[in-house]
């Protein structure tokens, strides 16, 4: 049994050790806002947070989690940071078909954890991993922007 | 339309699939279209007390919430958003109150209004085909809680007014909200008639209302296929051959039956599809399996192979789509002629949500929950395999994680997949049929690869007398049951639209087109933006090509030539302006600077792009910036547009700079973002959107952004450096 904190709260998942944290999360624990896109850490739809860090949940097996702080889509809103990121998502209406919207809003607030006031280029660095097929880019760097600001 | 489809047959399902084919290809069929479905027609969802359903389109609650169903997929473009705007403004609805909820599976209230009796999402025809139609039930639901005021109040309807979703009267001073009127509005008849706004009045189209989905896909609430779970459900991954064509030739599956979880193993047209109870141990069973395939009668070519034959075929004649004048007699005499030849891989859709579906069985009949695309043909493609009419087919019409054109397939092959293996296991247990990305990728129903040859004769002056314009590729069409209406005289409609309706006044063209492939088992499949995908490269590439032989500038060089095409000179001349043509480009320290350009109508939509590129030494280049000029007619909610035109510019750069499906002795050599490497934020240019004012009744936007990006960007790269692009995609060309 892995237990850890999610969202918040303490939980545990009986699955296999080796089973990727992405699908404890979806199907044993029924939080299904951290997106499957490509199983390999190539798309960013799964990224949670990882004791504040950015990871990809498709390719991290449960046991990393073991006695972690895991923040999903679903708890970063009780955060400060990823309160200002999902309004300011919703202010400029970055989404379109929104499937990997949770992995980006969770990369963009870990960016913004660790810098405060990003550039263009800091924001492409950082959101690089996280691909969105219906290219909300231009969007997505301006609400990084928004939120900064809004943050600061 | 307002009859419904009873027990369709195979014939009659043939039949209706002609006002679809005939929607999709020419989209002059706005002009033909089928009664509006009005007020009048009986809700759909179940009545909550105090609640009101004056038609199909819209209910309103007790407390004041208006439910906007949505007869279209929202897979991102937008479309809740505007359906809902459409509603709201002739119902003078708060925005803040509108809620949009997916339509039903029925194309005798949910047609597309453009497809004839078939209910579907696709051609960018969701705002196009329901402009009115949606008003009309907006109105007419106002209408009714008007009279029902005026009978409360005893006032005079005239002297009623409705704004921000509050009746009130002004000489009295009384008000009521929606909610308070709801079940007094719902005893009163559905009137016959109602007005529609004077465009003048409009307070919500052409103001871009938020987007009704946007705090649903930022919370993680929305749900997807991917995240339906039912109780009992079984997750099923399937082994596919390794080839298009391959069968199962015999199956080993104790390893994989032995892995915990695993229910069951079950052989299915489409290869061996594993049962267990979740994806993660299905998965993991399906790498037990031992699978022996039997590659007989499957297709071992490679996509070189079918270049090479294309190239051949490309010399010939083929069936004739367009003939003005005499080209290659004009060809023949001419003192210069252009030649050119523009090849096209195959292209993945690759959605960010892998296709999946959910599907149960039971005596009533089967419920399916999906991202779902093609209501009528998957009803009846479903209703067949399991010998039930199509209306025992429920479809939940779910969030799409994107489709591009993927999940309106018309063979319904995925979901007859799920239905297939729901049927191998009796129906005992709801399934949701899982791909992984691999699957995804390697599945086929591509955007077809294609090979154009173009030659072009200019006179003295270096103006074209001539345009001959070969394609040669795959239907998309033949083989599905949409052949015998789309295909005309050995014309597949899809594979030469953009090209043999070329704008430019030339007073010699033809457009002709080979279809190899009987034998070529790769499926195709449309692509967004269809046609346009390729035609609309070939044409503004070469036309780029013929300017720079006549030395003209390219932008006054089309300008000349579509003096008959107001639409498309007005969003080439707004795009130039905005991007400040007439001035030459800055230069920069890192790279020579180019800027090209490209117009192309698509789907009743007209778009201008201008690209401006960076080319450093080593023939590595960037993007900087994109600007767009979109005429759509009316601009619904304008920062949708502005965000499918964005959307479009990085969906079309992607396959411009790296998209290729490639084949070798019949195996797709692409499998993951690794080796298929689509846009990613970094190599996202800078747009700008600029929409034409216009009166003319809206367009589709979900495709047009699409078709002008490569050309523009292969326009660019060569006033940078010279090096004419004909083979998409980019990828290292520049380097060599």
């Amino acid at each position: 049994m892995t237990r850890f904190t999610l969202n918040g709260k303490q939980v545990s998942s009986e699955l296999p050790d080796d089973t990727p944290l992405l699908w404890a999360l979806r199907d044993d624990l029924n939080l299904t806002g951290t997106k499957f896109g490509c199983g390999m850490g190539l798309c960013g739809a799964c990224t949670v947070h990882l004791n504040g860090t950015p990871i990809r949940s498709c390719s991290t097996p449960l046991s990393a989690a073991a006695g972690a702080r895991i923040t999903t889509i679903e708890g970063v809103g009780m955060e400060r940071a990823g309160k200002a990121v999902q309004a300011a998502w919703q202010k400029l209406d970055v989404v379109q078909c929104g499937y990997c919207q949770s992995g980006q809003i969770m990369s963009a607030t870990a960016l913004l954890a660790g810098n405060p006031k990003p550039t263009d280029a800091d924001i492409d660095a950082a959101m690089s991993g996280n691909i969105c097929r219906c290219a909300t880019y231009v969007r997505i760097r301006a609400a990084i922007h928004e939120a900064a600001k809004a943050l600061a | 339309m307002n009859s419904r489809i009873h027990n369709v047959s195979r014939r009659d399902f043939l039949k209706s699939g002609a006002g679809l084919t005939l929607a999709l290809v020419l989209p002059a069929a706005q002009a033909a279209q089928p009664g509006v479905a009005g007020p009048g027609i009986a809700g759909s969802g179940p009545q909550a007390a105090g609640s009101f359903s004056p038609n199909a389109f819209v209910r309103i609650g007790s407390d004041g919430t208006v439910t906007v169903l949505s007869k279209h997929l929202e897979m991102g473009q937008g479309t809740y958003t505007g359906l809902a705007t459409l509603v709201a403004e002739e119902l003078d609805a708060d925005w803040k109150k509108v809620v949009v909820e997916g339509a039903p599976a029925d194309a005798g209230r949910y047609n597309n209004l453009f497809w004839g009796p078939a209910q579907g999402t696709g051609g960018s025809t969701a705002i196009a085909n329901s402009f009115e139609q949606l008003r009309q039930a907006g109105a007419a639901a106002r209408a009714m809680l008007v009279q029902a005021a005026a009978e409360r109040w005893k006032v005079p309807t005239a002297e009623i007014q409705v704004a921000n979703g509050v009746v009130s009267h002004a000489r009295s001073g009384r008000k009521a909200g929606f909610g308070e009127l709801a079940e007094a509005a719902g005893r009163l008849p559905v009137p016959e008639k109602v007005a529609l706004k004077d465009p003048k009045d409009f307070k919500l189209i052409g103001r871009s209302a938020p987007r009704k989905d946007s705090v649903a896909k930022t919370t993680g609430q929305a749900q997807f296929t991917q995240d339906v779970k039912l109780p009992g459900m079984l997750v099923a991954v399937v082994a596919h051959p390794p080839r298009f064509g391959s069968t199962v030739r015999s199956v080993d599956d104790k390893a994989a039956r032995a892995v915990p979880g695993v229910a069951d193993v079950v052989r299915i047209p489409t290869g061996v599809a594993v049962l267990a109870d979740s994806y993660w141990t299905a998965k993991k069973a399906r790498e037990a399996l031992q699978v022996e395939w039997d590659d007989s009668q499957a297709w071992r070519g490679s996509s070189e192979q079918l270049f090479a034959d294309y190239r051949k075929l490309a010399a010939t004649s083929g069936a004739v789509a367009r003939r003005d004048g005499d080209a290659s007699g004009e060809l023949g005499k001419a003192a210069k002629v252009l030649e050119a030849e523009y090849d096209f891989p195959y292209l993945a859709h690759a959605a960010m949500e892998p296709i999946n579906c959910v599907m149960r069985l039971s005596a009533e009949g089967c419920e399916v929950w999906n991202g779902e695309q093609f209501q009528t043909v998957d009803q009846a493609n479903i209703a067949q395999l399991f010998g039930l009419k199509p209306e025992q087919v429920t479809l939940h019409m779910l969030y799409a994680g994107g489709s591009f054109g993927r999940r309106a397939n018309p063979l319904s092959d995925y979901l007859l997949e799920t239905a297939h293996i729901v049927k191998a296991i009796d129906g005992r247990a709801p399934v949701k049929l899982v791909w992984s990305r691999e699957d995804d990728m390697r599945a086929g129903f591509y955007r077809p690869l294609y090979l154009h040859r173009l030659r072009a004769a200019l006179d003295g002056q270096g103006k074209p007398l001539a345009w001959e314009q070969r394609i040669v590729g795959q239907s998309i069409i033949k083989g599905s049951p949409f052949e015998p209406m789309m295909i005309k005289d050995g014309v597949d409609a899809t594979s030469v639209e953009g090209a043999a309706n070329l704008p430019y006044a030339i007073p010699n063209l033809l457009v002709d087109l080979h279809t190899p492939g009987a034998e070529l088992k790769v499926p195709v499949q449309w692509w967004r933006s269809v046609g346009s995908t390729h035609t609309g490269f070939a044409t503004e590439v070469f036309m780029d090509e013929l300017a720079v032989a006549a030395k003209a500038d390219p932008v006054a060089y089309r300008m000349e030539l579509l003096a008959a095409h107001p639409r498309h000179a007005g969003v080439l001349k707004l795009a130039a302006d905005k991007a400040g043509w007439a001035k030459p480009l800055p230069a920069a320290k890192d790279g020579k600077r180019g800027r090209g350009v490209a117009v192309h109508e698509s789907f009743n939509s007209y778009v201008a792009q201008v690209v401006e590129v960076t080319v450093a030494a080593d023939g590595s280049f960037k993007v900087d910036r994109v600007v767009c000029a979109v005429d759509c007619g009316i601009a619904v909610n304008p920062d949708v547009i502005r965000a499918q035109m964005e959307g479009g510019i990085g969906y079309g750069l992607a396959a411009a700079l790296t998209g290729a499906i490639t084949l070798k002795d019949g195996q797709v050599e692409q499998s993951n973002f690794h080796d298929y490497p689509v846009l990613r934020i970094n190599e996202m240019p800078k747009v700008e959107v600029h929409i034409m004012p216009s009166a003319e009744k809206p367009t589709g936007v979900g495709e047009p952004g699409v078709p002008p990006l490569a050309p523009a960007l292969v326009n660019a790269l060569y006033a940078a450096t010279g090096k004419r692009i004909r083979a998409l995609p980019i990828g290292e060309q520049l380097k060599a």
